[in-house]
């Protein structure tokens, strides 16, 4: 009893302790805000790597495509792994370039082309969130809703505003051509299959039809030569649009229909008055761009073919490696455009080719469980099964690895925290020397001495650790405020909402991760007073008795 | 009264008591084969000068202090081999200590401090059990020593006198045998020092008490039974004191 009379006293006499309590809080205040906002950050990339991914992939190792077609791969999926299957979706991928033209000015630009089939694709990962017709729209400041409604399919329509964006183009183009046509009769303009958006005529390529040479842009020819140079020893090939038939078709999008990713056709301005970004767009859909890919040539050796596409939407996930890179396309009219549908001689479809199968399970926890049983159904050397951690583990070990030397520092900053206490510690058991001696002379054991001093280590502890922890906590709940109120403060903004893609600072607070700071901040604080607890039990009594 | 030579055994005595205390490489010897008796009911003063080895003669008695070379026997068993358990048992059951300091603990207000040996005696479980009792038993003896309108006090706000009077009521509350006093008047005015004599000898009067006390004043210590002079870590002679 006297041990804990005295703790508490001491506790509630001593405003030096104090200091020490103030440092193991902060330091697990710290670690508990860190380690939150780290997480959600974390979290949130993981998010959406893995929605755009699915759990389990199944690619092909090479560019034509899984061998047995994509009826049979599907099938040998579902036969192996069809009960942990919650939804799977073919798709081809391939590396590519895309060219728009903006103002005067052509941009060519590398992709990453994926030809998917959307009914599929929306159910394997959250596909409606990133298109942009199926999400809010921030127009003047003000958020009006999609432009098309909730239960609308994610398709390859165009939406109404998209359909007369593009009529209004045509309509326009078409006037300019018959007064060029007018005013020079004699040159011939041929009609303009692969526009891209813009308005300026001189940079429409000319082409022939599809067995022909082609007569392109120079430009472009250059471009997509560079792109996938040194392997294409074959001309380019490039394949024209459908021509349009009847009145009625007069503004129609072509075969060809992509979602685009933003940072593609957009970019940043600032607005030279107000010193505010906004975002340009330099393409929309209902605009047509050029897309140049690889394919296996007759010859069987890799030729470059080129051809147009329509733009539908906006792809906009948050993530800048997707958003600056990703064209989605059609599958069927890309398998067409790469030569991997296969036709009877009536000409229908009896096979085609995908490079890979993205599948969602029901229990992520079987994950292991179907990637063996996937790698059993499929000849390793042309296929390859694996998880999407398995894909991304480079970064996600990269993310893992900083999180974990993270831990470390701060948890060293709770370490410091520990030298402090044990300085302030003996200070303490020197102040208190002559009243060990008072309670050894009552009879008091060493040990029961040097608990006091341990438990009173403790009791610093603990209330560092609580109010630590409350404090980490209120923080974390009110970072957004907080960070408004530092921007305002320093007068720049901290948390740059255009680098990091987030509205709000993400956070995630783990309950485990709480507690174990709470301890382990503990264990420092009472580690740190064994030392000088032992000094105060070992003392003589009647040393201490004299001191002073 | 009388001083008759009583055969009986010493309540507790200490023999052939050798001690020295070493500083860096200077060697004290404070006690160079000392010893006292005390029987029971006794009233002895222990005199010396300062540094003739009284207060560590006290102090081995009590066994605070270990001697380099003798023995303490309490009952006529020997003690200061014992155990440390077994020695800070003894401390808080057996001896009762007062000092010229008085020692308080300053964290506590006086009524704690009475009580905080039997916080000591008992486990945490036990003392809440007891607390009742424990605290009544406190209150009977600060007002057995006239202190009971000062028990919530902290010592910072005790006078000398009073301090005194309560380190000789927390020394009683374990119901000692022997109350082993170093310089109980040392720190306190004529007048306030008398009180505290009066106290000590009326307790060893009603109770029995064993009484060792250690001073440096004549007059003090000619009011105990017996005085035992100490001079250069020997005992000089055991002088029978006047009848008091």
């Amino acid at each position: 009893m006297y041990k804990l009379l005295l703790c508490v006293r001491y506790l509630r006499t001593r405003y030096i302790a104090l200091a020490s309590i103030t440092s193991v809080m902060l330091g697990v205040a710290t670690m508990i805000v860190v380690n939150s906002v780290l997480a959600g950050f974390t979290n949130e990339m993981r998010d959406r790597i893995h929605g755009f991914l699915a759990d389990v992939l199944l690619e092909s190792r090479h560019t034509e495509g899984i061998v047995e077609g994509s009826e049979e791969t599907l099938r040998r999926v579902e036969a192996a792994i069809g009960k942990h299957v919650a939804a799977m979706t073919p798709t081809v991928e391939i590396p590519g370039m895309a060219q728009i033209t903006y103002g005067s000015e052509t941009y060519p630009m590398p992709i990453s082309l994926v030809g998917i089939r959307p009914e599929t694709k929306a159910k394997v990962g959250p596909l409606r969130n990133y298109l942009a017709n199926h999400q809010p729209r921030e127009v003047d400041g003000q958020t009006l809703p999609p432009l098309k409604s909730a239960d609308a399919p994610v398709d390859w329509e165009l939406t109404d505003e998209a359909l007369e964006r593009r009529r209004d183009l045509k309509q326009m183009q078409r006037d300019l051509l018959e007064q060029q046509q007018m005013l020079q009769p004699e040159v011939r303009f041929s009609d303009t299959t692969g526009e891209v958006g813009a308005s300026d005529i001189s940079d429409i390529p000319q082409f022939d039809d599809e067995q022909g040479d082609v007569i392109a842009d120079a430009e472009t020819e250059a471009d997509t030569n560079s792109g996938i140079q040194g392997l294409l020893n074959q001309p380019p090939v490039f394949l024209p649009d459908a021509p349009e038939e009847t009145e009625r078709d007069f503004g129609a999008p072509l075969d060809a229909r992509v979602y685009i990713g933003e940072g593609l056709v957009s970019y940043m301005a600032t607005d030279p008055d107000t010193g505010e970004q906004h975002r340009v767009m330099m393409a929309e859909p209902g605009d047509d761009i050029t897309i140049t890919t690889v394919r296996l040539g007759k010859t069987g050796k890799p030729e470059t073919v080129s051809f147009n596409a329509t733009i539908v939407d906006i792809f906009r996930s948050g993530m800048s490696e997707y958003d600056g890179q990703l064209v989605l396309m059609n599958l069927e009219e890309l398998q067409r455009k790469r030569g991997m549908l296969h036709f009877d001689p009536e000409g229908n479809i009896i096979n085609d080719s995908i490079t890979s199968v993205q599948i969602k399970l029901h229990d992520y926890a079987n994950a292991e469980e179907v990637v063996k049983a996937l790698q059993a159904s499929f000849p390793p050397s042309a296929v390859h099964a694996g998880t999407w951690e398995d894909k991304q583990n480079v970064l996600l070990s990269a993310v893992e690895m900083e999180t974990a030397i993270l831990n470390v520092l701060l948890f060293l900053i709770i370490t410091v925290a520990g030298f402090g206490i044990l300085a302030i510690f003996f200070m303490i058991v020197v102040e208190k020397t002559r009243d060990i001696g008072i309670l050894k002379s009552l009879g008091a054991s060493s040990k029961g001495v040097m608990s006091i001093f341990l438990s009173y280590g403790l009791a610093l502890g603990l209330v560092g650790s609580i109010a630590g922890v409350v404090i980490g906590l209120l923080f974390v709940r009110y970072i957004n405020e907080i960070e408004d109120g530092l921007s305002w403060l320093t007068g720049r903004e901290v948390f740059d909402r255009d680098i990091y893609y987030f509205d709000t600072i993400p956070t995630h607070v783990s309950p485990m991760m709480v507690f174990w700071v709470a301890v382990g901040a503990m264990a420092i604080a009472v580690l740190a007073s064994v030392l000088p607890a032992r000094r105060a039990s070992r003392l003589h009594p009647v040393r201490a008795l004299r001191f002073d | 009264m009388t001083q008759t030579l009583k055969m009986t055994t010493p309540l507790i005595s200490a023999k052939a008591i050798q001690k020295t205390y070493t500083t860096g490489s200077h060697h004290v010897r404070v006690l160079r084969g000392a010893g006292i008796t005390a029987t029971e009911g006794e009233f002895i003063s222990v005199i010396g000068q300062s540094g003739s080895g009284k207060s560590t003669m006290l102090h081995v008695l009590g066994l605070l202090d270990a001697p380099d070379v003798g023995e303490v026997l309490y009952e006529g068993k020997r003690i200061d081999n014992l155990s440390e358990s077994a020695r800070d048992q003894l401390r808080n059951r057996v001896f009762g200590f007062i000092f010229q300091f008085y020692h308080l603990l300053p964290e506590l207000s006086l009524l704690e401090n009475v009580m905080a040996p039997l916080m000591i005696r008992y486990s945490l479980l036990d003392y809440w059990k007891q607390r009742r009792a424990i605290k009544q038993q406190a209150r009977d003896i600060l007002e057995e020593v006239g202190l009971s309108h000062r028990i919530k006090h902290r010592p910072s706000e005790l006078s000398g006198g009073e301090l005194q009077r309560g380190a000789i009521a927390r020394a009683l509350i374990t119901r000692p045998r022997i109350l082993l006093a170093d310089e109980p008047t040392g720190n306190l005015d004529a007048e306030t020092g008398q009180e505290i004599m009066e106290l000590l000898k009326k307790l060893n009067d009603d109770s029995k008490l064993t009484i060792v006390m250690v001073t440096h004043d004549e007059s003090v210590a000619a009011q105990a039974h017996r005085i035992v002079r100490l001079k250069e870590g020997q005992i000089e002679k055991a002088v029978i004191a006047n009848a008091i």
